[in-house]
């Protein structure tokens, strides 16, 4: 475990909703490889149903909605961390191939494969000797 | 922070340990305000009920046998491992910011738990832990007489 911040980051620059929930930045991962841009962000309490991922031109947006997190019958007599919906977004260069990306969602983790365009993966070219 | 005027101090001779103990309690308690350290992961809330009470924490992206829940007692102790996806030679990442690595907590809790009857359920990325205290534990109402 790394030394950094453990609390989630509450996400200011959102548009107020009409409910009066906090929204918190998603924490992502994300890597590359030589076919497709992988991006994995922890979101606790959402499912395939609660989460959203929208691309409108180039900005892709993911969010997700929380139930308040209240166990039913008993109260809250201790607290760390506090339970709202997430959104994030993230802009996208050209070389994604917009039609291909695909999502799926396991244990309030959401993982996006954002595979690249034919034209911009690297091609190895065969060198023959003469 | 605070230093002893050890002038003064000569005046409470009597309790001069025990005020010092106090003294570095309260520094240690504000030195560290505001600050996490990997010792508080995962964080928790806690929920009461008269006979049980009800753990939960994020643990976004794990495997149920990844994670360990034991209780000793009044001890509840939370541990497990957190897996990166396995990377590839010559793929990098370009951002990291999730918890990975492995973890472990302890929870002195308030009375003796009923460890048989303890459930754990795991679901979108939450844990959930349900706590019964033993029955010689509870509370007895004791009827009053007229």
């Amino acid at each position: 475990m790394s030394e950094k911040d453990l609390q989630k980051t509450q996400n200011t620059a959102v548009t107020e909703k009409i409910r009066n929930v906090k929204t918190f930045v998603p924490r992502v991962d994300i890597y590359e490889t030589r076919e497709a841009i992988f991006l994995i962000a922890d979101m606790p309490g959402v499912d395939e149903k609660t989460v959203d991922v929208e691309l409108e031109k180039n900005i892709l947006t993911i969010s997700g909605h929380v139930e308040n997190g209240k166990v039913k019958d008993y109260n809250l007599v201790f607290s760390e961390y506090e339970v709202g919906d997430y959104e994030r977004e993230f802009t996208l260069s050209d070389e994604i191939d917009r039609d291909k990306i695909k999502a799926m969602v396991r244990q309030g983790v959401l993982r996006l494969e954002l595979p690249k365009a034919e034209k911009v993966k690297p091609k190895k070219i065969e060198i023959n000797a003469v | 922070m605070f230093n002893s005027n050890i002038w003064r101090m000569k005046r409470y001779a009597d309790n001069v340990m025990g005020m010092l103990d106090l003294q570095r309690e309260i520094n240690r308690l504000f030195s560290n305000t505001g600050q996490n350290t990997t010792s508080d992961y995962p964080a928790i809330n806690i929920w009461e009920k008269d006979d049980s009470i009800v753990v939960t924490t994020e643990l976004p992206g794990m495997d149920a046998e990844q994670i360990n829940v034991s209780v000793t007692g009044a001890m509840l102790t939370i541990a497990g491992t957190s897996k990166a996806d396995p990377m590839k030679e010559g793929e990098t990442y370009l951002r990291q910011e999730r918890e990975i690595g492995s973890f472990q907590r302890n929870f002195q809790l308030p009375f003796q738990v009923d460890s048989k009857a303890v459930e754990a359920r795991y679901e979108k990325g939450v844990l959930h832990i349900t706590l019964p205290r033993i029955k010689e534990d509870l509370p007895k109402k004791i009827k009053i007489n007229l």
